[in-house]
């Protein structure tokens, strides 16, 4: 199986979110990621979808997303795109320890968002490899909570998403 | 046009708008001041059934006997969670009903008030789409959209949630002049290019088949299918949804595939090297173990929903599109090859498949005992009431019985229950089917089993004038479930004996009933019975056909097993090595 990222338009309309998490679902996808958000266009939604899957079982899941009436274009982002996270991380950090986890922070362009006296909490962004590596360094001084946002993508370049081909439906060779 | 009237007073003109002629429905709470209004129309007709279920049924049976969207109506909490089943069963073969249920109010929405469920949440699996309107404006918008959707592309059901103050607050009326669904287009011209793949595929085939589904009866295009078959000399079958698509009596049908189907028909598909796929879906029921269906064919499959491509089997060429469309397009592309002196040569193709056909034709043993055989009484009906008649089934033994020996000429005179298998179909989709179609015999072909869970309708039925036809095959068992276990479980019986033939007395229920019910016990009795049913039309007819309970559906394909492993009878397997 591989990851895949799928950029869903669709209408804001209620309940949108549940017929699209409810179809992954019951044709039996596990959603890895999900981020929803309005976008340059007024009564559009953008759903940032990761899942893993094979590639015929995903398209038939892309076909029965565009089956849903709200359902505006579904787009694959390429492994290239702009794919970025937010996590906020609480982080144990005494007198001992402080400058070394403000030292990290640093590395990683991450910036701390609020102090207590035996905590920072840290806010970071990037790519999933990114903030894997720094969770990976944060670690040994004691993760106190931790929360991440689901994974938002765009492509590179010039064109829109509006610009790109869907993916899937029938692809006449 | 710019008083004011209540979201009610809309709803009900929005339905005039759209040509709605019938309801079936319930009142209740919710909807209770959309039946006020509903009392005054002179357009649409309300008729009151027993069951909601009964209902949804009724839509499903109207909508497929007619070829137009049928309605039901029910009222919020259990009034909409009877509609459930019928639902999931329009979704399942693609049938056009719009569903209207009453929901609380508003503000009430969430509060677990009186009668309350999340009818849009539980239904949205299985409707194509649905709407909650909470605001009397959104209303008629809501119901064009309801009929567009559920009566365009591939046919479904859609469901409208209507809070009860939005039906009680005042509002202006004005019908959407067009329908603006940026996510929703149909597509239904196919595209040029794979449609010259496939006439090129079809002329270069050995052994080709006309592999027609239930779409083919969705968009009309049983007359074009006919011209595709005569053109080519290529053999068709049709699937359990798609009888009547083709006549039977046509020397190039090969009959029904499926875990029922005959030997002629599976084995076309089975031995074919192309598969040409029109408005069908590859359902389990049909393919048997999917790894060895059709193992030495290549596919065309044309549907006009893309999703049913390549789900269940890869096609080799993919055509998303109309069937009607495409098969127009088909005869055109192939007249084009026909014309470059490219003809397909199907001749010993269609000599092998006639061979089997009349090797293995269907049929069935009449009992030792001189009881009734099941599949005799279904066969005489057929014969008797023609093939103008529609005939509605229940799910079992007796739908197939009904699909295998009742000879269909005509689209739309076959209504059943395919995907879902819902028991306690035919009862009420006959009704609906009798109110579309007055002029029309309609039989209801029902089991024991099914029989008992509908047939409150006979009520609505008797009271309302529609004298709908019910032939109960009655072997006082769930049978088709009882046939597995004499086949699967060493004929352990575990809770199928109904004891129907005792209780309940199914001549004194039609009498309860306000209908007429006759009784036939022997096979000399059949023809006289069926007969006299056909000649009362002052009210329903139940007939009680008490047959004997060890009949069982043959060819069959266990569930799991290949097609190749069909049994024309127990531990029978038919040869295809011909003995010349």
């Amino acid at each position: 199986m591989t990851r895949h990222t799928l950029s869903v338009l669709v209408e804001d309309q209620p309940g949108v979110l549940a017929r699209i998490s409810a179809l992954f679902s019951r044709r039996g996808f596990n959603i890895e990621s999900l981020a929803v958000g309005p976008t340059e266009n007024e009564g559009v939604s953008r759903m940032t979808i990761v899942v893993n899957a094979d590639e015929l079982p995903l398209e038939q899941v892309t076909k029965q997303l565009n089956k849903l009436i709200n359902v505006l274009k579904i787009v694959e982002l390429d492994p290239e795109a702009v794919q970025r996270e937010l996590l906020l991380v609480k982080v144990k950090a005494d007198l001992d320890t402080r400058s070394h986890v403000l030292e990290t922070v640093q590395l990683f362009r991450a910036k701390v968002v609020d102090v207590a006296t035996d905590s920072v909490t840290i806010e970071a962004t990037g790519s999933r490899d990114k903030l894997e590596a720094f969770l990976r360094i944060l670690e040994p001084f004691g993760i106190k909570e931790l929360v991440q946002s689901g994974l938002v993508a765009i492509g590179r370049g010039s064109r829109s998403i509006s610009d790109r081909s869907v993916r899937s439906g029938d692809r006449p060779t | 046009m710019t008083d004011k009237i209540t979201g009610a007073q809309s709803l009900v003109r929005s339905l005039e708008h759209a040509g709605v002629e019938v309801v079936f429905g319930i009142p209740g709470g919710a909807i209770l001041p959309a039946y006020d209004p509903l009392m005054d129309s002179e357009k649409v007709r309300h008729i009151l059934v027993r069951h909601e279920q009964g209902a949804g049924h009724a839509a499903e049976g109207y909508a497929q006997a007619t070829g137009r969207v049928g309605v039901c109506m029910a009222t919020s909490g259990p009034g909409a969670t009877n509609l459930v089943t019928p639902i999931a069963d329009a979704y399942m073969d693609s049938v056009p009903i719009v569903a209207i249920t009453g929901q609380v109010p508003s503000k009430a929405i969430g509060t677990d008030a009186f009668q309350e469920a999340d009818i849009r949440g539980i239904t949205m699996p299985i409707t194509k789409h649905n709407f909650l309107i909470t605001h009397a404006e959104d209303i008629p918008r809501a119901i064009a959209e309801a009929f567009h959707i559920a009566g365009t592309g591939r046919p479904g059901p859609v469901l409208v949630d209507i809070a009860k103050d939005a039906l009680q607050a005042m509002t202006d009326f004005t019908w959407p002049t067009e329908i603006d669904l940026p996510g929703y287009r149909p597509v239904t011209r196919p595209h040029a290019k794979q449609v010259r793949e496939a006439a090129r595929m079809i002329v270069e085939a050995k052994r080709p088949v006309l592999y027609a589904g239930g779409g083919i009866i969705k968009s009309h295009a049983n007359l074009e299918l006919l011209r595709l078959a005569e053109l080519t000399g290529i053999p068709v079958v049709t699937t359990l949804m798609a009888r009547g698509a083709f006549p039977d009596s046509h020397p190039l049908h090969m009959g029904m595939p499926g875990m029922h189907g005959s030997v002629s028909a599976v084995g076309a598909l089975q031995k074919s090297d192309l598969l040409i796929t029109l408005g069908a879906r590859f359902d389990d029921r049909v393919t048997g173990r999917l790894d060895t269906f059709a193992p030495g064919a290549k596919i065309i499959h044309a549907d006009i929903d893309p999703a049913e491509i390549s789900k269940n089997r890869v096609a080799d060429v993919p055509i998303v599109g109309d069937a009607k469309e495409v098969i127009n397009d088909l005869i055109i592309a192939i007249q084009a090859e026909h014309d470059s002196g490219n003809f397909g040569d199907y001749a010993a193709w269609a000599d092998l498949l006639a061979h089997m056909k009349s090797t293995y034709p269907l049929g069935y043993d009449l009992p030792a005992d001189g009881t009734l055989s099941p599949q005799f009484v279904i066969e005489r009906l057929g014969l008797i009431a023609g093939p103008e008649a529609i005939y509605a089934a229940g799910v079992g033994q007796h739908q197939m019985w009904a699909a295998q020996f009742i000879k269909y000429e005509i689209p739309g005179t076959w209504l059943n229950s395919g995907g879902a298998g819902t028991m306690g179909y035919a009862v009420p989709a006959a009704m609906g089917a009798k109110v579309g179609c007055p002029d029309k015999t309609v039989w209801a072909v029902d089991g024991d089993g099914c029989f008992q869970m509908t047939n409150q309708e006979l009520v609505t039925c008797a009271i309302n004038e529609i004298p709908i036809k019910v032939a109960i095959i009655n072997n006082s068992s769930l049978g088709m479930v009882r046939q597995w276990q004499t086949l699967f479980y060493e004929s352990r019986y575990s809770n199928t004996d109904l004891h129907s033939h005792r209780i309940p007395d199914f001549v004194k229920l039609a009498d309860a009933y306000g209908c007429h019910g006759l009784r036939c016990e022997s096979p000399d009795q059949v023809d006289a019975t069926i007969e006299k049913a056909m000649s009362l039309n002052d009210a329903p007819v139940v007939v009680d056909f008490v047959v004997h309970k060890d009949a069982m559906v043959w060819p069959m394909v266990a569930a799991g097993t290949s097609n190749d492993d069909i049994k024309v009878a127990r531990d029978l397997a038919p040869s295809w090595d011909r003995e010349e």
